[in-house]
């Protein structure tokens, strides 16, 4: 990733942001506004398409994914508010792509996209001023972030930079939530005993937040917490920086 | 072999209830994670042996069919007799005939997964003949007429207090105890016997090398020593993908097959097998054969994408990281090979006709690929096959096999509105309007709140809240 601050970035919310977390993609494009970057949002965006590329319907896919590509005109970087829409973005568009006639495009596009913190701590260097009342959070590392995009330290690195905020690591942070898109509803039984263990794992730490840089896992874990009446809150890791930066909303 | 009341989704089911065996599968693979990345401590190193790992497999799959005759005329001229079986029934029947000629009653068996593809014990055991696993885990499955659980540690569903229950239950004036190494005695007892009067030793092998000729077969409990060189006949059996071309591409392999497997920079006991007993020499099988197995692996071959299932070298490591397996254990899956590699390997080999649900026991976690010794691109590889199995002109066995109309139109759908900005606004409009209404009684809504509460629409979406910011559009 070239780490020359750019003047222009395009803002790919992905789609469950859109619907479920819009607040979490306002505080992604504010953050990166505040450091000084022109962020620009394509209106004509939807889905990086991996839903139904993981379903097996890459015809499907190559549709969606190719009406977003047709919106990166420009060389900037593509910062995307997740890990997961970044990873099919930027390890599988390439595949789908092959023999297409934009593949050059796509694989252009492929190697400028970047996750949200990567972004935050690599390229734009930020430095963070805690505002907030002391709290303890711990964060959730989604898979592929992990292991498509490689973040692993940036998104803890921003939470360390907030005085107030203890950061409690889960005893099994690199394992999966059971999120897996369409795994969640194909297989509920096994995907329930993953969140109960995430869930578990949470409630071990005794913190009051769970922090994560992808909305599918914290729609997962998020909807586990509240169906068994934990008192932890879900938090995007875009929304809790801007709000303990800017003040307890 | 195909079985059609395989159902992945009730066995799962039902381990998922099992609170024992989910402790004992969520003990032992933690125990493994640690050790294993134990040895891989240093990531320079790891990643270094990993791609002369996978070199070595990709190297020798680019020429297999080459290797694989040069493996058979090594193997001749150094007087082992090679066989070729393209099915699992005809490698039952070339190892059935062996026995029948040197009259054969009992055989003990080192571990070997392709001759669990082949339900061998079973085929044998229906011809009068008592096959015997010699592997401590394998004999302990056997007793309980179970399948092994894993492919390195079969039983690692059980623990001390089942296996020794199962000891006095099956043993014959074995007392109860807990005690590992009075247990592992009382095996070694029954074993021992057979092992002396056991008219053929059967093994897999876990590399077999082109230039050589020279069979190799990793153990800790000796029982492979013993299989291979006391019976006066031994008989190898081996997936045609296990050809190596050189000894020097051997310990690499080696070593990353067990540092993986059982963490251990080498085992206990390494066999090289080059041959039977020459003149002069003391011990020794008079007999070898080397039964070299197809079963699909061809067709599997032949797609330079599906080719790379083959460079596996069977360290169960992508078991012990996979967070389904880890819940639901080996025997939900039905298979001879359980977990991701099983989830890639099983409906190639099967079809997707039966195994088509596979590829989708999985989040795509990458578990697995972070951690396989040579490298296979098992999530891919899982995607690939779930495309497979919904398009009836793939390539895969039982192409088409999960087509579904009704899917396939919802995927269209879906394509068309989110592939037009214009449609994209209206459906996302009328989610964020009417979605929250939606009864969790629906299909899917049904599923996902089991455990967890609906998802709510924000009602203005992420488009709406920008254009309002004033955030530019280009």
């Amino acid at each position: 990733m070239s780490t020359t601050r750019p003047g222009t970035v395009y803002f790919f919310g992905t789609c469950l942001v859109d619907l479920f977390y819009p607040q979490a993609g306002m505080a992604g494009m504010e953050l990166l506004r505040r450091e000084g970057v022109r962020v620009v949002f394509p209106q004509g965006q939807s889905c990086c398409g991996q839903p139904a590329y993981n379903s097996g319907y890459r015809e499907e896919a190559l549709k969606v994914a190719r009406a977003q590509l047709r919106l990166f005109t420009e060389d900037w970087p593509v910062v995307v508010p997740s890990g997961s829409c970044a990873g099919m973005m930027k390890t599988h568009w390439p595949d789908l792509f092959k023999g297409e006639p934009e593949e050059a495009h796509a694989v252009a596009v492929a190697g400028r996209t970047v996750e949200l913190t990567q972004f935050l701590v690599n390229v734009l260097n930020v430095a963070l001023e805690d505002k907030g009342e002391p709290v303890r959070v711990t964060w959730h590392a989604s898979c592929h972030a992990q292991r498509e995009m490689g973040v692993v330290d940036e998104p803890k690195a921003l939470l360390r930079q907030l005085a107030n905020v203890e950061l409690v690591e889960l005893k099994r942070e690199k394992e999966c939530c059971g999120f897996g898109g369409t795994f969640a509803v194909r297989h509920p039984e096994i995907s329930a005993a993953m969140v109960e263990d995430k869930v578990a794992d949470i409630e071990g730490t005794g913190a009051r937040a769970v922090v994560s840089g992808d909305c599918g896992c914290l729609m997962n874990i998020t909807g586990a917490l509240q169906a068994g009446g934990k008192p932890v809150q879900g938090k995007h890791i875009a929304e809790f920086l801007l709000e303990r930066t800017h003040g307890t909303r | 072999m195909a079985h059609a009341d395989v159902n992945f989704a009730e066995a799962s089911r039902a381990a998922l209830k099992d609170p024992q065996l989910r402790a004992n599968f969520r003990r032992a693979m933690d125990g493994l994670m640690s050790k294993r990345a134990v040895q891989f401590a240093d990531p320079q190193e790891w990643h270094a042996m990993r791609a002369l790992g996978a070199s070595v497999r990709l190297r020798a799959l680019s020429r297999l069919p080459e290797l694989l005759e040069t493996l058979e005329e090594n193997c001749t001229r150094n007087g082992i007799t090679v066989h070729w079986a393209s099915a699992t029934e005809e490698a039952n029947a070339i190892v059935l005939a062996i026995m029948q000629r040197v009259d054969a009653r009992l055989a003990v068996k080192g571990k070997s997964m392709v001759t669990e593809e082949m339900h061998l014990n079973a085929f044998l055991e229906k011809q009068g003949i008592e096959c015997i696993e010699a592997d401590l885990g394998e004999y302990i499955v056997q007793l309980d007429q179970e399948m092994p659980s894993h492919i390195i540690m079969p039983a690692i569903h059980k623990n001390t207090k089942q296996i020794a229950h199962l000891f006095r239950e099956k043993i014959k004036d074995a007392e109860y105890t807990e005690d590992v190494a009075q247990l592992t005695d009382l095996a070694r007892r029954v074993l021992r016997r057979k092992f002396m009067n056991a008219d053929v030793g059967i093994s897999g092998v876990n590399a077999a090398v082109a230039e050589t000729g020279t069979l190799c077969l990793v153990e800790n409990e000796g029982n492979g020593r013993m299989v291979t060189t006391v019976p006066p006949v031994h008989i190898a059996v081996m997936g045609l993908e296990k050809v190596v071309e050189t000894l020097e591409d051997v310990p690499p392999v080696l070593s990353l097959l067990t540092r993986s497997a059982t963490a251990q920079p080498i085992t206990t006991y390494v066999n090289m097998i080059t041959s039977p007993r020459k003149p002069g020499e003391k011990d020794g099988p008079r007999e070898i054969h080397l039964v070299i197995l197809d079963n699909g692996r061809s067709k599997i071959y032949a797609d330079e994408e599906l080719r790379h299932t083959l460079r596996c070298i069977r360290c169960g490591a992508c078991m012990n990281h996979c967070p389904v397996y880890t819940r639901v254990g080996g025997h939900a899956y039905q298979a001879p090979y359980p977990g991701p590699i099983g989830k890639i390997l099983v409906p190639q080999m099967e079809g997707l006709g039966t195994r088509g649900e596979m590829p989708h026991a999985c989040t795509l976690c990458n578990a697995c690929v972070e951690i396989c010794p040579v490298g296979i691109p098992i999530a891919e590889l899982m995607n690939r096959l779930r495309a497979e199995a919904v398009h009836p002109d793939g390539t895969v066995k039982d192409a088409g096999a999960q087509a579904s109309t009704v899917e396939a139109l919802v995927w269209k759908g879906w394509a068309a509105a989110f592939a037009s900005p214009t449609a994209y606004r209206m459906a996302t409009m009328v989610l964020s309007t009417v979605g929250n209404a939606a009864p969790a009684s629906l299909p899917l809504l049904k599923e996902w709140t089991s455990v967890r509460v609906k998802p709510r629409f924000a009602g203005r979406t992420l488009h709406d809240l920008a254009r309002e910011k004033g955030i530019p559009d280009a």
